[in-house]
């Protein structure tokens, strides 16, 4: 290209290496500024006052058991969620997807087939409330608060229906295994946990390592302008509601193996978690950003707070208090954040 | 040959006639302003070449060979690039990231393919150097003055080698020292043999940066000359009506 002399500014001697070169923030800066760090030093912190205050209680083996296979249900789901809530959308059906995905299973289980049929029935019921989601919010533009509210009735619904209202729990010739898939372990640590770090790691590539994420983000940061350069943002968006109904409906299908049995007030209230798991952890509900860290730490430090109040002595109904506020700082900080940004 | 030529274009929407049989044409490296009072149809016009609307009647032309674009994507293949007025920029991502927004370089085999970071930051670096803007690959569009999401929107249009480069009220809402940034970045593009389509309300902009003016009225066009030849008094009378046409 040949450069016009007579419009050069002083500041069009700027070489590429001295561009490229100029970082915007350092690492570390990068570091201080992430909401997942600061959850990370909080978590950090709870675990070495309880630790303290509770040595022999909290501290042991058998608690941290505890504590990471009950964060893993939420924290799988959290990952989804993710996805869709960086979109600028929302999905608050998941709690009633763990109910109908169970009682599928479950019947499936009872009528006696194979745990490997039951658990992909299971999947497919998840995935059609999934699709409905993504369908009515992508291609219909319908509010995601609305859709999603609507399938939350609809799901738990089909879930009391299907299960005729009774417990399930005669799980058929494949009872071991599936019990063993949700509730057993793996050198000591609980299966879902293994399942939780493991798409972890594999969410934290697909949203930083591939256009598919980035894609995300910008439908998420400004749609007309993703749509505009080419990007399928219907599709795209349609995907995540599916992705985030799938990890719900994994930990659904494990979440029934760990209980033994399936009910169809199974996950209720468990939206509010996930969701509180995925702000907490720094993703904006106005979409735009968020990350896979995020919701695994997020979800951790839920659970680890839940798991301290009891140990306090807490009365446990005051749980929701304590969730819901924390929903509400999170959203608060990310304000004050977002303001001094700006 | 003109590189972009338009022959007795019309649009209608239901019963309104936005463009009544409108020709156009652009020649390589030559910076073109479109001017027209609102509802003029520049808007319109600019739509049809850049593939968003298709035309109620008339032809389009790129390099000779007659094309019809039924979306975006199609006008882009042709070598047409756009920069919306709302620059279509994403604040939460990156510079590097904004500019291949949509066109990713990626890397791996078979099915898992991934983003090709430091190659789209490399080059999107020598872009904003080629654009003499101080744009940095790794800034959050969110903290960038308005002349620096300028170049952001230019440097897209440059990933190819685009023939045609149309931008819709490039310098509408930023500060006076940003649009001569802005206009400078235009130059360069014209420099680099893109032909430009200026299109704009602010006179001064237009006369300081084309070679020549088109202008519309009621979806018709009443004027197309070289600069030269024009004043702006000359331009605000076609424009509002009290020249009739030139």
């Amino acid at each position: 290209m040949s450069l016009d002399a007579r419009q050069a500014k002083p500041a069009a001697s700027v070489a590429v290496e001295s561009v490229l070169g100029n970082k915007e923030k350092t690492i570390f800066q990068r570091l201080l500024s992430a909401q997942s760090f600061w959850v990370t030093i909080a978590l950090g912190v709870m675990v070495v006052v309880m630790s303290i205050l509770q040595p022999e209680a909290f501290s042991s083996w058998d608690n941290f058991y505890n504590i990471t296979r009950n964060f893993a249900f939420v924290g799988i789901i959290a990952l989804g969620m993710t996805a869709v809530i960086i979109t600028g959308g929302i999905d608050l059906s998941v709690g009633s997807i763990i109910g109908f995905v169970g009682v599928a299973t479950g019947v499936m289980l009872q009528a006696e087939y194979s745990w490997w049929l039951s658990s992909l029935v299971g999947l497919s019921a998840g995935l059609l409330v999934g699709l409905v989601n993504g369908y009515l919010v992508a291609y219909l533009n319908l509010s995601a608060f609305v859709v999603t509210l609507g399938t939350l009735s609809i799901a738990r619904s089909l879930a009391i229906v299907l299960s005729g209202n009774k417990m399930l729990y005669e799980f058929g010739p494949d009872a071991d295994i599936f019990n063993w898939i949700g509730g057993g372990d793996i050198l000591t640590i609980a299966n879902p946990v293994w399942l939780l770090v493991v798409s972890t790691i594999i969410f934290a590539i697909i949203l930083n390592q591939t256009a598919w994420g980035r894609y995300l983000y910008a439908i998420g940061g400004n749609e007309q302008a993703a749509q505009a350069t080419g990007v399928p943002v219907q599709r795209i968006k349609l995907q995540a509601y599916l992705l985030c109904a799938f990890m719900t409906a994994i930990a659904a299908v494990m979440l029934t193996g760990y209980n033994g049995s399936a009910i169809n007030a199974n996950g209720t209230g468990y939206e509010l978690r996930v969701i509180a798991s995925t702000v907490i952890g720094g993703a904006n509900l106005m979409g735009g950003s968020g990350g896979a860290y995020g919701a695994f730490i997020g979800a951790a430090l839920i659970e680890v707070i839940r798991n301290s109040l009891i140990m306090a002595g807490v009365d446990s109904n005051w749980q929701g208090t304590f969730v819901g506020s924390f929903i509400i700082l999170a959203v608060l900080l990310e304000q004050v954040r977002g303001r001094r940004r700006d | 040959m003109p590189v972009l030529e338009l022959r007795n274009i019309s649009k209608n929407f239901g019963a309104i006639r936005a463009l009544n049989g409108v020709d156009l044409s652009l020649d390589p490296g030559e910076v073109l302003g479109l001017m027209g009072d609102n509802g003029a149809g520049k808007s319109t016009i600019v739509k049809i070449i850049a593939g968003n609307f298709l035309p109620t009647g008339g032809e389009i032309f790129v390099d000779g060979e007659h094309v019809q674009f039924s979306k975006p994507l199609d006008a882009r293949q042709k070598g047409i690039e756009v920069v919306y007025q709302d620059l279509a920029l994403c604040n939460n991502l990156t510079a590097a990231a904004n500019v291949f927004l949509g066109r990713e370089l990626k890397r791996g085999i078979g099915p898992f393919q991934f983003l090709d970071h430091a190659r789209m930051i490399k080059k999107a670096g020598e872009l904003f150097v080629e654009l003499k803007s101080e744009t940095r690959p790794r800034d959050l569009v969110v903290q960038m003055s308005g002349g620096q999401r300028q170049a952001v929107a230019i440097a897209r249009t440059r990933l190819t080698e685009p023939k045609v480069v149309l931008m819709d009220e490039p310098t509408a809402a930023i500060s006076v020292r940003q649009v001569a940034e802005v206009l400078d970045l235009i130059r360069r593009l014209r420099d680099a043999g893109h032909a430009v389509v200026l299109i704009s309300h602010r006179m001064p902009d237009v006369f300081a940066v084309a070679d020549r003016v088109a202008v519309m009225r009621r979806g018709s066009k009443v004027a197309d000359k070289l600069i030269s030849k024009s004043s702006p008094e000359e331009v605000t009378g076609l424009i509002t009506g009290a020249i009739d046409v030139a």
